[in-house]
């Protein structure tokens, strides 16, 4: 195991992908030159040089199209958006083209393309710059939407997601840059997409979430334990392929279920797998499962406005009492 | 289409047409066979369309014809071309059998999208025709990143990116133009002008002609007269050898004109342009009938010789017309084939309860 940052992690993700096939380059904002705005892409241009790691222009919608039009020409573009907010000025290439092409042509064009970038609220960023953008890309079919929560995951599920030969959208946590924790130092370290990741386990109740919310599930969780509840917190890792499996597995352990993420509660993740824990788990069920969600908001930017919009620790421990009746 | 005429209406000498567009007849009569079949190819559908065997929206290609033919003649085989959804006749003439786009109209597994895609969304890989969208403008991203691939795996071919007119006011069209002009892309992107972006007349939505749009983009435009078959093809020769050379990106706008509604289910005129305009265009500037007068001309082609050329061109709409009607509806099981070109081992893709 090597300790390193999430940022360093995604940065050995890129680099290795782009040493094993040719035909990987990245493209977006600052990326080159700049060193990405998150630094993501530290060294790469000096690496791979200027036609693989390319400085775009500010056209979100040209250049996620560009790198879809390579994809179905036979290339596998990794387009980063500055955030994912951006990627809102993308969406008709990446919903009606980069997910639709497959199925409009009948199967003839793959389209393997990684979108990638922060994603989720930061800090008093403001309403444009703060959401959670999942239900958008997870909405329509024909796109993969990955969320990692820890350096070895960023690092196995972007290597993963370069590779799969659907779109992708691979959504960074904005705050988890910094984040350091252990990477396998395996040579071709690889997470299979649709394999959700049992971060801690526990009997008295299940905290399903995925992305930046792992952490704060798991500050709930020692919150919990100090008052004698045990918190199984489940990280989904990606929400589409959803593993189903491994919430069902939880629910009928638990029997008692709170869904965290910080998107809005309306038709969110959360929304969907509620949906099938009801249809598929109902019988487990000892009490109605609740969600922590954004408030039903956009994002205010005074600080104590935005603390109040954000699920927090408190009110995860909160909801988990009450699912058990305490 | 209109009568012979002793002159051109092309506007071009009648004598020596051929030379003066460094076309052989050879050419020029291949051209004049490939028309005639997109015209008697429309012409059925159009037909199919009015007794319910075309469903949805189908937008017919009728009068400008020479924008097929003449720009993808050029081409080689490897080039790319891709469209909007007015392209029926440009999959065909980038290589997709009549029979295959027939099918796909009408939605049959012999289509080549499989009856998935539709009049608007015909594919053909292996023909590099990379289709067919739906949405205005939303193929020009695509086609500059072929051009993309193109120059970064550093291959000796162009990308042709048809549009309509309309396409020139959204922003992607803008924000690809620059980046092409950037990046040195080999992508001509044509403008098929055919003066209607569905009922709104391009000069009531611009203060300024199509050609000057890659002005800010310093891309070189230039405009030619898409009635004119023999034009459009010497003019796109030309053009695509500087770009194949890499001269990079060129804009071009196609002076073209509709003679059928915007789609099947538009009137031909009505509140947006007289019956008059339209009759005159049809009279002045059919594709066909202006080759016919430059070919009876030079006295390369006769009427029986036409006409034979025609029984061809509608023998083979009729076969394709034959095949779509043969070929099957897509099995039940179509409908959740090709969401995903990886189905990962682990994990749900689909929600709706019926497949998981």
């Amino acid at each position: 195991m090597a300790t390193m940052t999430y940022r360093e992690a995604l940065n050995e993700a890129l680099r290795e992908e782009m040493d094993r096939d040719p035909d990987v380059f990245l493209m977006g904002e600052e990326v080159a030159e700049y060193d990405g705005a998150y630094k993501v892409s530290k060294g790469l241009l000096d690496v791979f040089g200027d036609q693989r790691v390319v400085d775009a222009p500010i056209s979100e919608l040209g250049f996620a199209g560009l790198g879809v039009g390579a994809a179905m020409a036979g290339l596998r573009p990794v387009i980063e958006f500055m955030t994912f907010n951006f990627a809102y000025l993308a969406l008709d290439q990446i919903i009606n083209n980069a997910s639709k092409l497959c199925y409009m042509s009948g199967g003839q064009f793959k389209v393997p393309i990684t979108f990638r970038g922060p994603n989720g609220p930061a800090l008093q960023l403001g309403a444009q710059h703060s959401q959670s953008c999942e239900t958008y890309f997870l909405h329509a079919p024909g796109c993969k939407v990955v969320t990692p929560a820890t350096p070895a995951d960023a690092k196995g599920l972007l290597k993963a997601s370069i590779r799969d030969d659907d779109p992708v959208a691979f959504m960074e946590g904005e705050l988890l840059y910094n984040f350091k924790g252990e990477v396998p130092e395996e040579d071709d370290f690889v997470i299979p997409l649709g394999v959700a990741d049992l971060k801690r386990v526990g009997s008295d109740v299940s905290i399903i979430t995925h992305g930046k919310m792992v952490h704060v599930a798991l500050q709930a969780s020692d919150k919990l334990e100090s008052e004698g509840i045990e918190a199984e917190v489940l990280d989904l890792r990606s929400v589409r392929p959803l593993d189903v499996d491994a919430i069902l597995e939880t629910v009928q352990k638990t029997n008692r279920v709170v869904y965290l993420e910080d998107s809005w509660p309306y038709a969110g993740t959360g929304a969907q797998v509620v949906s099938i824990i009801q249809e598929e788990a109902f019988d487990h069920l000892d009490a109605p499962v609740l969600r922590v969600t954004q408030a039903d908001v956009p994002m205010p930017y005074a600080k104590n406005l935005e603390a109040l919009a954000k699920p927090s620790v408190e009110r995860v421990v909160e909801s988990c009492k009450k699912v058990l009746y305490r | 289409m209109a009568k012979a005429k002793t002159n051109t209406s092309s506007g071009a000498k009648t004598k020596d047409v051929l030379a003066c567009h460094g076309v052989t007849a050879k050419i020029a009569l291949e051209l004049m066979q490939e028309m005639l079949l997109y015209r008697r190819f429309e012409e059925k559908a159009e037909e199919n369309y009015a007794i319910g065997k075309i469903g949805g929206f189908c937008h017919l290609h009728i009068g400008q014809e020479a924008g097929a033919a003449g720009v993808i003649k050029v081409l080689q085989p490897e080039d790319y071309a891709i469209s909007a959804y007015r392209s029926h006749t440009q999959a065909i003439a980038k290589g997709i059998s009549p029979k295959a786009v027939m099918a796909e109209l009408y939605g049959r597994v012999g289509g080549m999208s499989g009856g998935k895609g539709g009049s608007m969304h015909v594919f053909g890989r292996d023909a590099r025709f990379f289709g067919g969208h739906g949405i205005v403008g939303g193929q020009v991203p695509l086609a500059t990143g072929i051009g993309w691939k193109i120059k970064y795996r550093g291959e000796n071919l162009v990308c042709v990116c048809f549009m309509g007119d309309a396409t020139v006011n959204q922003g992607g069209f803008h924000e690809c133009l620059n980046m092409a002009a950037v990046w040195e892309l080999p992508v001509i992107y044509v403008v098929e002008n055919n003066e209607y972006g569905m009922g709104t007349a391009f000069d009531r939505v611009s203060k300024t002609e199509i050609s000057t749009r890659s002005v800010p983009f310093n891309i070189p435009a230039s405009s030619v007269n898409g009635q004119n078959v023999l034009s459009t093809f010497e003019h796109f020769r030309n053009l695509t050898e500087e770009v194949r050379a890499g001269g990079g990106p060129r804009l071009v706008e196609l002076r073209t004109y509709r003679f059928r509604g915007h789609s099947m289910s538009d009137p031909v005129s009505g509140t947006y342009r007289s019956t008059e305009e339209v009759e005159r265009h049809k009279e002045e500037s059919d594709p066909i009938a202006i080759l016919r007068d430059q070919l009876f001309a030079e006295g390369v082609l006769d009427q029986d010789t036409l006409e034979e050329m025609d029984a061809t061109a509608k023998t083979i709409a009729a076969e394709a017309t034959d095949f779509a009607d043969e070929s099957p509806m897509p099995e039940p099981a179509a409908l959740y084939e090709n969401v995903w070109a990886e189905t990962n081992a682990h994990g749900r893709l689909f929600f709706d309860g019926r497949r998981t």
